[in-house]
């Protein structure tokens, strides 16, 4: 079996914990992490940002028919969400597809993205659940 | 040397099902959620594990007192469904709750008492000076085979302790353990389900080792029952922590705000850890909470905790135990068999 692990290692940081980076010049933020900010360039400040994870639903889809990796998740609610920082990020509603809505605030939750079948390692990483009420 | 608890957290998944559910599946009667004194337990979601529970846990650990994670310089994550036999929790947890790694991490497998055995390794080193802060978790995604006794009370859950010597929630006065090769209940390499012995897993087990802990530390320390606001102990159904604290002598006032196996089931690693914060969340300052965990195999775990001042700091900076016992949303047994893997595809 060829195993993904080095790839998937590689971008830990961003999916356990949604690091990016910042570039405190023009104050746009960027995920995934960029190490050149497209509106200052050469005058760049860029700095490693970890994001709130907190954001807002743009829209999103319902997966029924998913690939082998994702067919006992069905159905299950594909998003994108633009977080709080301004960044947009593609990411999976850890709720029924009725619980979805666009607007909806979300949070980030730690969960399973995926495996490599019952012998392989276990991606980690962020899904986002509807926030509580109380936050 | 003074050290105990400087925050903690926990996590129950979202998902429950009803006992009577599994029971109408396997042709037994309503009495058994009676019987049992465990009415719904929780199951975790498709994508939730002991690693993810162990996660939000942490998180909500560091939040509630808002403790910078660099601090942390031991992750002990207690567990018997580890989802890897050879790649450590600790390893994952620390790299999604720490900023940094200059921490040392293992895991710890004792049946239902895991969590409370990373207590104690932390506790040692907290009490060197060789770190600054512990984390010990103690968190499960249980198994129990379709039809088994088991069935009806393995959960999901989980729950994490801070461990430290300044800022102290509720200091740590002195623990106790009691331990005997005990096979009561075991799982075997590479087999998906536990077996256990039956009733064999009561009197020589179960409360053998709670009564040989509990009244251990209770002589060590000169304390009598009536001497503790409340009790925890540890929780595979709801008839067996209540008699055992009878039998102790402390009443069931003092068990009442801790015993959370009615609304959520056995969530192993989690139980005895749970409990006790159901009881943080509820206690005042001055309170003193004796806490005795249980794991098959066998070994029980006993503390004397004294409530400080700082939980009232605490106490709202994350989800209490009774917010996410209330946020529960109910699966059919068809449901709950794709949740937990039952269903081959």
């Amino acid at each position: 079996m060829t195993t993904q692990a080095p790839r998937f290692w590689r971008s830990i940081p961003q999916r356990y914990n949604l690091k990016g980076t910042h570039c405190t010049r023009c104050n746009e933020y960027f995920f995934p992490p960029r190490n050149l900010c497209p509106n200052c360039r050469r005058g760049a400040h860029l700095e490693e940002y970890t994001f709130k994870g907190t954001g807002t639903i743009v829209t999103y889809t319902t997966i029924y028919n998913a690939t082998e990796f994702f067919e006992r998740l069905t159905p299950y609610v594909l998003a994108i969400i633009q977080l709080d920082e301004g960044p947009r990020v593609t990411g999976q509603i850890v709720s029924s597809p009725e619980g979805v809505k666009i607007g909806m605030r979300v949070r980030p939750v730690f969960r399973v993205l995926g495996k490599e079948g019952d012998r392989g390692i276990i991606y980690y990483g962020t899904k986002f659940a509807p926030q509580r009420e109380q936050e | 040397m003074v050290s105990g608890i400087v925050s903690y957290g926990v996590y129950i998944p979202r998902f429950r099902i009803r006992v009577n559910e599994i029971a109408r599946v396997w042709g037994d009667g309503d009495d058994i959620s009676e019987s049992l004194q465990v009415f719904e337990k929780s199951v975790p979601d498709l994508d939730e594990d002991a690693v993810t529970i162990a996660v939000e846990a942490a998180r909500n650990a560091l939040q509630r007192a808002n403790v910078d994670p660099r601090r942390i310089g031991a992750i002990y994550a207690g567990s018997e469904s580890h989802p890897y036999a050879v790649k450590p929790t600790g390893t994952i947890v620390g790299q999604a709750v720490c900023s940094s790694s200059s921490f040392t991490a293992a895991d710890f497998e004792f049946a239902c008492k895991a969590g409370t055995a990373a207590i104690q390794a932390c506790l040692g080193l907290v009490g060197s000076k060789d770190i600054d802060l512990g984390l010990a978790i103690g968190a499960d995604v249980s198994q129990g085979a379709p039809g088994d006794m088991l069935e009806y009370t393995a959960a999901a859950g989980g729950a994490a302790y801070l461990i430290g010597r300044e800022g102290l929630a509720a200091e740590i006065e002195s623990f106790y353990s009691f331990t005997t090769d005990t096979p009561d209940f075991w799982r075997r390499e590479g087999m998906p389900y536990p077996e256990h012995g039956g009733r064999f897993t009561g009197e020589p087990a179960y409360f053998k080792h709670i009564s040989s802990a509990a009244r251990g530390l209770m002589e060590r320390m000169g304390t009598a029952p009536n001497d503790y606001d409340y009790a925890v102990f540890h929780q595979p159904n709801g008839k067996f922590p209540v008699r055992v604290a009878k039998t102790l002598g402390f009443s069931k006032r003092q068990i009442e705000p801790g015993l959370v196996v009615p609304m959520i089931g056995n969530t192993y690693s989690g139980s005895c850890l749970i409990g006790l914060a159901a009881t943080l969340d509820i206690a005042e300052p001055g309170d003193r909470i004796f806490v005795t965990s249980f794991g098959s195999g066998a070994g029980s775990d006993a503390f004397s905790i004294s409530v400080k001042e700082r939980i009232e700091d605490i106490r709202c900076g994350a989800p209490s135990v009774r917010d996410y016992i209330g946020d529960a949303q109910y699966l059919d047994y068809a449901m709950y068999a794709k949740h937990k893997g039952k269903l081959r595809i």
